[in-house]
């Protein structure tokens, strides 16, 4: 190994919401196939200001202001996608992609399997609730698209994976679904890799334990974390799915086997969330392997209230979830 | 009546003996076909449903006629065969297609008038109507920012026009003046729903709304659809944007053959009757002298060997539905149609800039902006 240069590839420390940004730039700028559109995503740089300065460098056909139309918005960058382009288009906030719902689960996910052709496509999800949004501002939608064949769902919870994840998403060649939860753009800061990084499509290790599983993704990652830090060192394991499709099943089923209690946190509401098809997979294949009962904390199936209190009340906090986990770890 | 009229053609769109001649074959050879598709779903030799276009033969085979190889059709939808038969794909995989058998068209997976051909720039349509008239836009968005020589076609039903869709794909379309050519057939007919009772204000008519023409043409004139399509296709490469072409006909059978669509006036259809759309351009090409029982018998023998040959065809294998829901390999892009109206060899309109065919941008260039010269709109 040469002594000139050998170091690692060089990080920046970025928030959530700028590592997005990175991504987009560097994709932009290897990738001239690659393009933004959606609401108020031009000079004005998105209701996040996660396209902020793009306009500036790649101009109005690669960031491009669309009228309020999310089907027009998702069903153009399938056409444009069959084209050979790579579009990421930004859904204002992922509450609204149920009108323009048509175009990704029976026009985007069907397309490869019914014709051969490829959608590649990245559909941008501002989600999540935690800062008094109300019903229609802080939804968790990604169980919609994981039971869409044919779509792939990414959620990530770091800075670093934000960005990973986000880049590979616009290189994979079919239409994906891309959570980033607005709660964590600003308040989530980490070190990320310069320049082009790339993260697979899998679960990771957040934080080893023995004796518990908590599997969570997106914002209740850091809940999750903040609950297991409540415990004595290497008792609780927290597993951070990052991908919901692909679901990394080996490494679920690696972390359950070795700790035999698992608990499965969903910020969405609770029936049919993501969790409950961890659940499902734990109870068909670890089955032996368990010293307890598989314990979900997700949201009521109720929509988000706006109120603080009201709030609070809905979404799983970490005393919630610590408290799921000591009950679990005495059982 | 309109709002606004359609600018003329730039140039006057002429076909020749041989235009005509397979014009003619390409209406037979749509007629005959579903006349089969009939014959087969009621021997039971086809499953789920078979649906024809009987009396809007003109529509699908006369606006694909003007489209060179390198447009994209999306999509053909239920009674559209002609538009296949124009892009060339193979009469034995569309029979295989609906026979459920093994075919490369769709490998099983869909049936009756779901199909493409990605070899052929034709992309298959979805059942939500108008959907891929949204994807069409795209398509064309596409080419516009890539500055290449084609458009994007897509069709779509009188009774489509009245879901959200439509409205967002004609203001996109119109707003950003993408290249793309938008065929209305209106048969009267949504179903059973007539357009009494489908919107206060027709298709065309709205078109001036969204900052396009809106041109009403005879769909039952086969060389006359395909001048309205060719003005199009010609504004749309000029830069000046979309038009919406409405071809008013009228579906001359039930909506699929399950339907005896007693609802449906018997006048009504026998006044339509005579204007068959086929007996009607076979006495005009009978009259310039052209052997029509000539051209009849050759389709005929084309579809009696495809049938056969589709017949013999196996099914399937079960245990590939679940292969391919992902790309895993680098996408295919789409390929290239038959063109055969004779202009497009006259001209160069019929051919895209350069080589620059779905999927790979001109090499060279860092932006989408500065792909290629500036041969589309200069907005």
């Amino acid at each position: 190994m040469s002594t000139l240069d050998t170091t690692a590839p060089a990080t920046a420390t970025m928030t959530y919401l700028q590592a997005i940004t990175d991504a987009l730039r560097v994709e932009m700028r290897r990738d001239e196939r690659v393009f933004v559109l959606g609401e108020d995503v031009g000079a004005f740089g998105g209701a996040f200001k996660a396209t902020e300065g793009l306009f500036d460098e790649f101009g109005a056909d690669r960031v491009q202001d669309t009228p309020i139309a999310e089907a027009a918005i998702i069903g153009t960058s399938v056409g444009a996608a069959l084209a050979g382009l790579r579009p990421v288009c930004e859904v204002q906030f992922a509450d609204f992609v149920a009108t323009g719902f048509d175009q990704l689960v029976n026009v985007a996910g069907k397309m490869h399997w019914r014709t051969g052709l490829a959608v590649p496509m990245v559909l941008r999800l501002p989600s999540g609730g935690g800062f008094a949004g109300g019903p229609f501002h802080s939804q968790n939608p990604e169980a919609w698209f994981m039971h869409a064949p044919g779509l792939k769902v990414l959620a990530p919870s770091t800075p670093a994976d934000a960005k990973g994840m986000l880049s590979a998403a616009i290189r994979d060649h079919n239409p994906v679904c891309f959570l980033e939860h607005k709660h964590l753009y600003r308040r989530i800061k980490g070190e990320v890799p310069v320049g082009e990084h790339l993260e697979p499509f899998t679960a990771r290790v957040a934080r080893a334990g023995e004796e518990l599983t908590i599997v969570a993704y997106g914002a209740m990652l850091h809940l999750a974390l903040e609950a297991a830090a409540r415990f004595e060192p290497g008792r609780v394991e927290v597993l951070d799915l990052r991908s919901l499709v692909p679901l990394d099943e080996e490494a679920i089923l690696a972390s359950v086997r070795r700790t035999s209690k698992v608990l499965i946190v969903d910020e969405a509401n609770e029936t049919c969330a993501a969790g409950a098809q961890v659940a499902a997979l734990v109870a068909d294949r670890a089955f032996s392997d368990l010293d307890g009962p598989v314990r979900r904390v997700a949201a009521p199936d109720v929509p988000i209230p706006f109120s603080p209190v009201l709030e609070q009340q809905v979404l799983p906090t970490a005393d919630r979830i610590a408290e799921a986990a000591r009950e679990l770890l005495a059982y | 009546m309109l709002a606004e009229s359609p600018a003329p053609p730039s140039t006057v769109p002429s076909l020749n003996r041989a235009d005509r001649e397979a014009l003619l074959g390409f209406l037979v050879g749509m007629r005959t076909f579903e006349e089969r598709g009939v014959a087969l779903y009621k021997q039971g030799r086809t499953p789920g449903s078979f649906y024809d276009g009987r009396g809007q033969e003109a529509i699908s085979v006369g606006a694909a006629f003007a489209l060179g190889p390198d447009d994209v059709i999306c999509s053909p939808l239920i009674r559209d065969l002609g538009a296949h038969l124009v892009r060339g794909t193979d009469l034995t995989e569309i029979i295989r297609h609906h026979l459920g058998r093994d075919n490369r068209l769709s490998r099983g997976r869909e049936g009756n008038v779901h199909f493409g051909d990605v070899d052929r720039g034709v992309v298959g349509m979805v059942s939500m109507l108008p959907d891929m008239m949204v994807v069409a836009v795209g398509l064309a968005m596409a080419f516009r920012l890539r500055r290449e020589r084609r458009v994007a076609l897509t069709f779509f039903g009188e009774g489509a026009t009245s879901p959200g869709a439509w409205h967002e794909a004609m203001n996109f379309a119109g707003l950003r003046r993408e290249p793309v050519i938008l065929v209305c057939e209106n048969n009267g007919l949504a179903y059973s729903t007539p357009s009494s009772a489908q919107f206060a204000v027709g298709p065309a008519e709205r078109a001036a709304a969204y900052g396009m023409p809106g041109v009403v043409v005879d769909g039952n004139d086969v060389e006359a659809v395909f001048a309205a399509t060719h003005a199009a296709r010609e504004r749309a490469l000029r830069g000046d944007g979309p038009t919406l072409i409405e071809a008013r006909t009228m579906r001359m059978n039930g909506h699929g053959s399950h339907d005896d669509a007693r609802y449906v006036d018997p006048e009504l259809l026998a006044a339509w009757a005579e204007r068959d759309p086929i007996a009607t351009y076979e006495a005009r090409l009978r009259a310039d002298g052209i052997d029509v029982d000539a051209i009849r018998a050759a389709v005929l023998a084309r579809l009696d060997a495809a049938v056969e040959a589709a017949l013999a065809t196996p099914l399937p294998d079960p245990s590939s539905a679940t292969e391919g829901l992902f790309c895993t390999t680098e996408p295919r892009p789409l390929g290239r149609g038959d063109a055969p109206w004779s202009g497009h060899a006259a001209t160069s309109s019929g051919a895209a800039a350069g080589d620059a065919a779905a999927g790979d941008p001109p090499a060279g260039d860092t932006t989408i902006e500065g792909a290629g010269p500036a041969a589309g709109s200069p907005r």
